[in-house]
């Protein structure tokens, strides 16, 4: 590895670092805007320039690669200054020509507090304009509901317009005019398209693209931040609640390289004006057919009496999409305790089973591995409305090259080029034939599109055996990659949350007179028929609750501390950022509280007790942040089940990538850009 | 003064004909079979004996560009630009050469392109030179229908291709690396460097980027040999160059001299000498607009036109584009109409030349006037520092280089109209006379 001289400090960095890299790497702090990691380089604002010994021009670190440097006459290594007065002198010249046309407006600018160029100003800026002139001012430019900009603040950073061309995948942004006439607008002033857009807010190191929703909602100062994990897919997206007083005011990725990187989808970060409204915040029990609200001992004692009254064999439970791995642990217990063995978590009836073993329910390739894989063959999904953090990361290694991908299933726009080799069943059958290209880490990736059907344990066994002919599954890679849209799933599935012996499963107990009492755990993309007694435990007034006979009001993942296991077998835990609504309670607790009442007492009267249980029996749940392998075994007993498939193609379960769940369905910021998507609102300003 | 027969531009003024017949006749397209067949290290050789220096502005030596090419293919073909994206203010020199002369460009596209092991070459041709794409586009026609340039090329059993492109009209797009951008077909912004346009430019294909008339005068060189172009001219400043001759001259005019022609001789031999005399003159921007400009007292005997003594008086020949003005020019005005131009035409990538090319014509625009106070001379010259060498591409110092020049050379004039401005009694602003 080359040699450098950092501010007199020797070190070793590999010949492919920047300047930058190889400054931070000796601890000095190179100052910078339009640098990102995870961008190309633009090289296009000027703050980051150091001193090259040799070089007559200060050089822009960031676009300087340690290879270009060369070595001193007697072969020294080459010298870096960044402290030196010409460096100093030169990055005060940047900030001040930045602030010149920059309004200072922090005061009444969202990003004050955690703003770059103000962050920076602290260290390079003078206290007194030179500038005598009339500032620039540029008109605000609508880009969506979600974004709100005040261009006169942008620098040219173009950090937006590159993510949104190279990680978002969508050509929406980009710059018009030239000099201090340069612009960034999507030109026809229509909405961005982007399951993603919400980053560039994020990225943008001033406050010319802020959070619409949190327009002077906050100061980032006031805010309390806890940790968490997202709920809105399966990817479990690692978060950062920001509260004040009790209210969620605005939601923001955490880096995590194995999971998200640093992105998060427009529903994980705008979602929390759902977690305000239709909430319920107090046990209703239906009295002549209306909702009457009622006292926890009230409720309790209505459910107590049908439970009894119909019996443990038709009674039953569905877990829904945004349950925690600890509720489902105590339903099923619960479940167990009064004998029933009526339990499901597959809400969609997706042909998933922890019978078939671990490996047949996850994503085995894992998130990262995406990116050391060398093909990718999509099996009824849409990635792009299931998981646009993991369709990201698929587009990331695409656009590094020398990736083909396959798709069986519903073709659609998914920021990448594909080969789409057929629409359903009879297609995969065929890959399970003969692979459609040579690779040696193929991805396979299941969708729940492919599973959630009634042949959808064929369609499994069909998909484990493609992926078994293309060569997914070696020593050291497993390319069976199942993708859930729920984050509840892979939590439920592991601990067993599915119909015990005789039991009913979701078709089943959704069967007319099948079951007399069904316990709904925020299970709301169901419709349960008439003569049930339906108890729905769920956070929002959302189409469970509207069918239930009596309702618990529970805790949302914002919430509760609670663990949720996602699609590639990782437990993560989620802090409680707020706390619930009025009487609402976590759910563990009301279940441990309703197991008293039904004369089956869940042995925990603790969170820390709860988990403990969940541990003991599950003990791989307790490993968080990290994937316990599953065995690839699994899959290749998979791939000789077979059977007859339908005829019917695949179709992506996410009609609707907005309204995927209650909490989405109760926000207005996910109503509109669910409007704007289906074009039902005129879009460009005229 | 250069003797007709050391001419290479036998056609620069358009008297004869400029097609194929007419610039065989000439000497074009003689014997370009049997320099080809001299092979690629000669050519290149003899290009570097020659001692031609790029004429586009910044005086790199042509040879030694031409070898930073790779030898070996790496998979990837090699690439041709030429840069006929003439848009410094002050300069029409190529133009000529397209209009008038273009088989010699066509010629050199050939033998440049030949000595690179190119595949093909672009012109890039300036989106205001209408005519001119035309006339080129018409010998690059001419070329292939002789059997000149395509397949086997002058019977060589060379492939090459010359390709005629059409710009849009701007400034910046005269950058090598933003030109190469928008011949992409991408917003014209330059990019970084390095990595260098002969290891990724053009489709990210080893590429050079050449100005016309080094490119047109390749030719010739290899014809008539090094010795015949290297001693024309002064020590590391050899050859010939057209001259344009601007601004307050009795007869303006594109002409061929040798370099490093002293200055009082080009203009009393080829435009006429100074309106009202050599007393008249105020001063001269020797290069195009970008470079600084030199006051009356440095236009001596021992001011040569060339790249070294025109540097060492903190200018430069640039394009050898040389605008003369006499004392009836507010030289305040025409600076801070230069500063416009290079606001207008900043392409807004960078910070330094977005921010600050606006803030030097605003100053200068007041300055012009007298509007301004004293300390914002210094001012200016500060932010014309915090532009020069701080950006990706030359247009921040092409920006700062004029402002720079003017407060070096005439200080007093600004001083003087500020006094002006403030002892007027009436505030109104000094009436200046109309363009």
């Amino acid at each position: 590895m080359p040699k450098l001289i950092v501010d007199g400090k020797e070190i070793e960095v590999p010949a492919e670092f920047t300047l930058l890299q190889a400054c931070e790497a000796a601890g000095a702090e190179i100052p910078r805007f339009c640098f990102h990691e995870r961008l190309s380089i633009a090289g296009n604002c000027r703050m980051c320039l150091v001193e090259l010994v040799g070089s007559p021009k200060p050089v822009a670190s960031c676009a300087w690669a340690v290879r270009d440097c060369r070595p001193g006459p007697k072969g020294e290594p080459p010298v870096v200054n960044t402290r030196t007065p010409m460096v100093r002198k030169a990055r005060e010249g940047v900030m001040e020509f930045l602030l010149i046309n920059h309004p200072l407006d922090c005061p009444i600018c969202d990003q004050g507090g955690e703003c770059d160029l103000q962050d920076q100003a602290m260290a390079y800026g003078v206290d007194k304009s030179r500038y005598v002139e009339n500032k620039r001012a540029v008109e605000d430019k609508y880009i969506g509901p979600l974004v709100k900009t005040i261009m006169t603040r942008c620098i040219h950073c173009t950090r937006c317009v590159r993510f949104t061309s190279e990680v978002a995948g969508v050509s929406d942004l980009g710059a018009i005019g030239r000099g201090e006439d340069m612009e960034i607008t999507t030109y026809l002033e229509h909405a961005m398209s982007s399951e993603l857009q919400g980053n560039v807010i994020d990225l943008c190191p001033v406050g010319a693209l802020t959070a619409k929703p949190y327009a002077f909602q906050a100061r980032p100062w006031e805010l309390i931040k806890t940790e968490s994990i997202d709920v809105m897919d399966a990817a479990g997206s690692n978060i950062r609640v920001d509260t004040r007083g009790r209210e969620v005011q605005r939601i923001l990725p955490r880096t995590n390289e194995a999971v998200n990187e640093e992105w998060i989808s427009d529903k994980t970060r705008f979602i929390w004006d759902g977690l305000r409204t239709q909430r319920l915040d107090r046990p209703y029990v239906r009295v002549n057919g209306r909702l009457q609200p009622a006292s926890w001992n009230e409720a309790f004692a209505a459910i107590a009496a049908r439970v009894k009254q119909a019996g443990a064999k038709r009674t039953g439970a569905i877990i829904g999409d945004l349950a925690s791995v600890e509720e489902s642990f105590a339903i099923k217990d619960l479940m167990t305790r009064i004998g029933s063995a009526n339990v499901d978590c597959r809400q969609d009836g997706a042909a998933l089973d922890p019978i078939l073993g671990r490996a047949s329910y996850l994503f085995n390739a894992t998130i990262a591995g995406i990116e050391e894989a060398d093909g990718l063959i999509i099996i009824g999904s849409n990635p792009r409305k299931e998981a646009p953090v993991i369709n990201a990361r698929i587009r990331k290694r695409w656009l590094r090259g020398g990736f083909p991908i396959w798709m069986v299933g519903e073709a659609a726009d998914l920021t990448y080029q594909y080969q789409h080799l057929g629409a359903g069943a009879e297609t995969l059958a065929k890959l399970g034939g003969e692979a459609p290209g040579k690779m040696e880490r193929p991805l396979v990736l299941v969708g729940q599109g492919a599973l959630a059907r009634p042949d959808g344990a064929v369609v499994l066994s069909l998909a484990a055996k493609a992926a078994v002919t293309a060569g997914a599954i070696k020593d050291d890679w497993n390319g069976f990659s199942v993708l859930h849209t729920a984050a509840s799933r892979v939590g439920a599935l592991d601990v067993g949350a599915v119909p015990g012996e005789g039991g009913l499963n979701v078709a089943g107990m959704l069967e007319p007179k099948a079951l007399e009492v069904l316990f709904l755990l925020g299970a709301d993309e169901v419709d349960v028929p008439d003569g049930a007694f339906v108890i729905y435990l769920g956070t929002h007034g959302d189409r469970g609750a509207h069918r239930a006979d009596v309702i618990l009001p529970g805790a949302a993942y914002t919430e509760k501390n609670s663990t949720y296991v996602n699609t590639e077998g990782r437990p993560q835990l989620a802090n409680r950022a707020a706390f619930p609504p009025g009487d609402a309670r976590e759910d563990w607790a009301i279940l441990r509280a309703l197991s008293d009442v039904l004369g089956a007492k869940l042995p925990y009267d603790s969170l820390v007790g709860l988990r403990r249980a969940v541990y003991e029996r599950h003990p791989h749940l307790a490993l968080t942040d990290s994937i316990e392998p599953a065995s690839a075994a699994a899959v290749e007993q998979l791939a000789a089940r077979g059977g007859r498939t339908e005829k019917a193609p695949f179709q992506s379960p996410v009609r609707d990538f907005y309204l995927t769940n209650p909490i989405a369905r109760a926000s207005a910021v996910m109503a509109e850009c669910s409007a704007l998507a289906a074009r039902k609102f005129a879009t460009a300003a005229e | 003064m250069l003797a007709d027969k050391d001419r290479i531009f036998k056609n620069l003024y358009g008297v004869h004909d400029w097609g194929l017949e007419g610039a065989r006749a000439r000497g074009a397209w003689d014997g370009t079979k049997g320099i080809l067949e001299k092979g690629r290290d000669w050519i290149i050789n003899e290009v570097k004996n020659s001692g031609l220096r790029g004429r586009g502005g910044a005086g790199f030596p042509t040879g030694l560009k031409w070898s930073f090419m790779p030898k070996q293919s790496d998979g990837r073909p090699s690439y041709l630009v030429v840069n006929a994206d003439e848009s410094e203010p002050g300069t029409c020199k190529d133009r000529e050469i397209m209009r008038h002369d273009p088989h010699l460009l066509v010629e050199g596209c050939l033998i440049a392109g030949f000595a690179m092991n190119a595949i093909a070459a672009y012109i890039y041709v300036r989106g205001e030179f209408i005519r001119e794409r035309e006339r080129l586009q018409a010998a690059v026609d001419q070329a292939y229908e002789a059997g000149l340039i395509g397949k086997n090329a002058c019977g060589s059993g060379y492939d090459f291709d010359v390709f005629v492109h059409h710009g849009a009209g701007a400034y910046i797009c005269g950058e090598e690396t933003a030109l190469l951008e928008s011949l992409e077909g991408k917003k014209g912004q330059p990019r970084l460097k390095p990595p260098f346009p002969a290891n990724v430019g053009l489709y990210g294909c080893p590429t050079t980027v050449n100005n016309v008339e080094s490119i047109a005068v390749a030719p010739d060189i290899c014809r008539r040999g090094a010795g015949w172009f290297a001693a024309i001219g002064r020590p590391n400043n050899t050859g010939t160059k057209l001259f344009c001759i601007s601004g307050h001259v009795n007869t303006p005019c594109n002409v061929e001299e040798a370099m490093g022609i002293t200055f009082r001789e080009l203009i009393d031999k080829h435009a006429g000498g100074i309106r009202g005399g050599w007393d008249n003159l105020l001063a001269v921007i020797p290069g195009g607009s970008s470079v600084p400009c030199i006051p009356a007292s440095a236009c001596n005997d021992e001011l040569y036109m060339d790249f070294d003594t025109l540097k060492n008086l903190k200018s430069g020949l640039g394009t050898a584009a040389v605008i003369v003005m006499d004392k009836s020019t507010d030289i305040v005005r025409a600076i801070a109409r230069i500063s416009y131009f290079y606001k207008h035409e900043s392409c807004g990538q960078c910070t330094p030349c977005r921010e600050g090319t606006g803030w030097m014509w605003r100053v200068l625009t007041r300055m012009a006037e007298g509007r301004a106070q004293k300390r914002e001379i210094d001012l200016l010259l500060d932010v014309a520092g915090q532009v020069e060498g701080h950006t990706i591409c030359a247009l921040g110092d092409a920006a700062a280089w004029p402002v720079q020049g003017l407060i070096r050379h005439f200080r007093g004039e600004i001083e003087r109209r500020i006094d002006e401005y403030s002892a007027n009694p009436h505030g109104d602003p000094v009436r200046v006379a109309a363009e």
